[in-house]
């Protein structure tokens, strides 16, 4: 058997006329965690549905652990657990029910889903919620049941559609703690996710998707080295000026970048950079320098930004 | 170039928005709507009017007249209802809970009682239109006898008036059960609708059952059409009580409806 | 003793026929109803079958008094005894229907329940099985409570009456199967709508509130095609005992139209559970 616990050759999904998934290639090697970064619409959780088995491809090839989803769905699930991107909890249970009945669905005998509940309840922090109805849970409460839901079948690998979608700043820190812990445990995790903070925490490689395809490929450290430089300037000039000023601010950076509201100025000392725009006289409203992010990689990569 | 929202404009005007608003979303269903309206009392006048009416011995009229004429006014006054209550009882758990729409109008100078009011507005709308096609259709049935039978019109809106206000401060009332109106509908919406005289005469039932009558709205709209449509036998007071019953309820429908809107917008 | 995993379960039924759409664990979909259901305000759920209980009261008792008695072949019987099984087999189809249709619409579409059931190991046949078994279940109580009232007040003359429970699970089944075949095809509320329309003139003409014969001819031909009417006719028949082979005929429909529906629901399992 081969370490990768997914093998993705030319994956293509069609709906109708409309390619959702462009033939793409990707692994996930058993023990890391591996992201989707894309906008919306870009084909992540297409891919993520073809992965969980629950959408059958249009072309080219995928095998989940030795496996073709097309022809065991059942047998790859079981390895599996599902954080979907929007909550499917059953609102007619109790924590303890969902958890349970969940089990159930897996066909594991009761003895070993009570103890792991128990297990599952401290993990999730929601010990106190046991029997609450899943209504009355907060948004993090509820993600965190999620993802202890599919974790009641011990999963080989654990796949998270936007898990920290909607939540808080609060929420999201104590999700992104506990899915440390998983990849500490050496659980293999497939996140997609559309903020480069939560892929540069959470994923050891990750692909850049763009309309189906994959743009680019590489740790998040490496992403960054590769398509951008060490840090960017941002100035502002208002909206009115900005396209005008560009054109004098360029032969001082590296690479231009005119947004709507900002203008991003690369360059590996960007402090340096603003220095010598002031002696020419350039004063910007505002001025920010900051390190490159996958932001930034996105930015190049496509031509648009992450968060439309 | 600034606008200016005058709140004085929208008072008195309020409820009325919301009415636009509601009248609009019905119109996204308007064919579905029209031939509901137009097939319902065919329907039903031919299978219980035409099928269960040629049971009934013809020496044997119900209350003097043939079932189809005493049926026609109890089926007007019902399709009132049936139609104010769909478009009080959806409307009301949609805006507060599923989309949570009113609390975006109530975000506007809109006021929770507009809101209330407005729906009720909409629901009446409504009401006017299927009761109007109603009663064309029984008069095509043959199953109108006085030439003053349209005056049996407002008063099945009447009674629609009636269980939509109620409807609309039961529904507001309600923030969780959904089987709450499963229980409402199968013990007490479906007894008065079966148990009013409907059918038979109220006199059929055993005296200790018919109470269910007296405190049912479509009893009370439905002996005021009888009255309009073929003439039945009814004194003055009796006439009043009715007309004095049906007012009361529609007002203390309404005085809740707005009173719990309020405060449900208010949590 | 060795508990076993996720996984191994899964493997034991790799191999078999149609392992790629069932798992073999139906009642694991059941056992999340019933604790749905337990945690539910069950009596009024239970109390689903005082409806019917209710229309005979009115139609029967009430009503009855205007119409005296009913010539059927060569019966003469009170009202009351000839629209208590049309009552039975209506509510069979109602109920059916109802969880067939919009249940599996909500379940689909609105709460997602499918999605994270089918994120297991369970195939799409054990969702669909699960949830016809809990139908059907619903359906039997529910026709046991209806002539556990309705046969002491001497409205079911023969003792072929007891049949009439089974038999209105098989109609219940039969509009299950379609109900949910129906269901894939739909992706709106409106197109919801229209399937309670549908029902609205089977409900009225199918029989079960007067003999079919009050209609002329040709539209008598129409109703006896419609489902419902070939229902009350079998529940009518063994309420009466009028046993006959035309009752075979009628519960043969409904046969065909389980055969038939689960044909298409199995078709369309991935339609109906992994879009």
């Amino acid at each position: 058997m081969t370490t990768n616990l997914i093998q993705a050759h030319g994956l293509t999904k069609r709906y109708g006329d409309f390619v959702a998934v462009a033939g793409i290639d990707f692994h996930v090697a058993k023990g890391e965690s591996f992201g989707l970064l894309g906008p919306n619409g870009a084909g992540k959780s297409s891919t993520m549905r073809i992965i969980a088995a629950t959408s059958q491809r249009t072309g080219g090839d995928i095998k989940i652990l030795d496996k073709d989803p097309n022809l065991h769905g059942p047998q790859i699930r079981a390895h599996l657990g599902v954080v979907p991107q929007q909550d499917n909890l059953d609102t007619e249970l109790t924590v303890e029910q969902n958890l349970f009945v969940y089990g159930r669905y897996f066909g594991l005998s009761s003895s070993f889903i009570k103890n792991k509940i128990e297990e599952l309840l401290d993990f999730a922090q929601l010990v106190e919620k046991r029997d609450v109805k899943v209504d009355a849970l907060s948004g993090g409460m509820k993600r965190r049941l999620t993802i202890a839901r599919a974790l009641i079948s011990e999963p080989d690998i654990l796949m998270l559609d936007e898990p920290t979608t909607g939540l808080d700043p609060q929420a999201r820190h104590i999700l992104w703690d506990r899915l440390f812990r998983l990849k500490e445990q050496g659980v293999t995790l497939v996140i997609t996710t559309h903020y480069m903070d939560e892929a540069e925490q959470l994923c050891d490689r990750l692909v850049v998707m763009d309309k189906g395809k994959i743009m680019a490929e590489d740790s998040p450290a490496g992403l960054i080295k590769t398509y951008s430089t060490k840090e960017v300037l941002e100035v502002r000039f208002g909206s009115e000026r900005n396209a005008e000023m560009s054109e004098k601010l360029k032969q001082h950076c590296e690479r231009i970048e005119v947004l709507p509201d900002r203008i991003l100025m690369y360059a590996d000392d960007a402090e340096k950079v603003l220095e010598e725009i002031i002696k020419q006289g350039i004063h910007p409203i505002t001025s920010l320098v900051r390190r490159s992010s996958l932001e930034d990689v996105f930015l190049r990569l496509t031509g648009r930004s992450l968060i439309e | 170039m600034s606008i200016t929202t005058e709140p004085k404009v929208v008072k008195p005007y309020g409820a009325l928005y919301v009415a636009e608003y509601r009248i609009r979303n019905m119109m996204r269903f308007k064919a579905l709507i029209v031939m509901v309206s137009i097939g319902n009392p065919f329907l039903y006048l031919l299978s219980i009017g035409v099928g269960v009416g040629a049971l009934i011995d013809s020496n044997n009229l119900i209350d003097g007249v043939p079932y189809l004429t005493f049926l026609a006014p109890a089926l007007l006054a019902n399709a009132a209802i049936a139609g104010g209550m769909d478009e009080t009882v959806f409307p009301t758990l949609h805006g507060f809970k599923w989309g949570k729409i009113f609390f975006g109008i109530n975000s506007t100078p809109i006021t929770g009682s507009q809101i209330a009011i407005g729906v009720f507005l909409a629901a009446m709308a409504r009401v006017v239109f299927l009761v109007t096609i109603y009663w064309i259709v029984l008069y095509l049935f043959g199953a109108l006898e006085t030439s003053y039978s349209w005056l049996a019109i407002p008063t099945a809106i009447f009674a629609g008036a009636c269980f939509a206000a109620m409807m609309l401060a039961l529904a507001a009332k309600m923030e969780n059960d959904n089987l709450f109106f499963t229980f409402i509908s199968r013990f007490v919406i479906m007894p008065l609708f079966l148990f009013s005289g409907t059918f038979f005469p109220l006199s059929a039932m055993p005296i200790y059952l018919q109470w269910i009558g007296w405190i049912s709205p479509l009893w009370h709209a439905t002996e005021l059409g009888r009255f309009l449509t073929y003439g039945r036998e009814i004194s003055n007071q009796m006439l009043f009580l009715h007309v004095a019953f049906l007012s009361v309820i529609l007002i203390v429908g309404l005085f809740f409806a707005v009173r719990y809107y309020t405060r449900r917008l208010a949590k | 003793m060795i508990i076993a995993t996720a996984v191994e379960i899964a493997d034991r039924r790799a191999g078999r026929l149609g392992d790629k759409y069932y798992a073999g664990r139906a009642r694991s979909v059941m056992n999340r109803n019933f604790t749905a259901f337990k945690s539910s305000t069950w009596l009024v759920v239970l109390s689903g079958f005082i409806e019917p209980v209710l229309y005979l009261f009115a139609f029967g008792f009430g009503l009855g008094q205007f119409i005296g008695d009913v010539e059927v072949s060569n019966n003469v019987i009170s009202y009351a005894v000839f629209i208590a099984p049309g009552l039975l087999a209506t509510s069979a189809m109602n109920g059916a229907i109802y969880d067939s249709t919009w249940n599996v619409f909500f379940k689909m579409h609105e709460s997602r329940l499918y999605q994270g059931m089918l994120a297991t190991s369970l195939g799409p046949l054990d969702v669909a099985l699960g949830e016809i078994a809990w139908a059907l279940l619903r359906g039997l109580i529910y026709a046991i409570g209806f002539v556990a009232i309705v046969a002491p007040l001497g409205l079911i003359p023969s003792w072929w009456g007891i049949l009439a429970i089974p038999a209105s699970v098989l109609i219940a089944f039969g509009f299950a199967a379609i109900g949910m075949a129906i269901t894939s095809y739909i992706s709106s509320f409106q197109q919801m709508g229209a399937i309670n329309l549908a029902l609205l003139p089977m409900f009225l003409f199918s029989g079960a509130f007067y003999p079919i014969e009050v209609f002329p001819e040709s539209a008598q031909i129409l109703i006896k095609a419609l489902p419902l009417h070939h229902g009350v006719s079998l529940i009518r028949g063994l309420t009466l005992g009028e046993i006959d082979i035309s009752l075979l005929g009628h519960a043969g429909y409904f046969v065909i139209m389980i055969a038939l529906g689960l044909f298409f629901t199995t078709k369309r399992l991935t339609a109906l559970f992994m879009r």
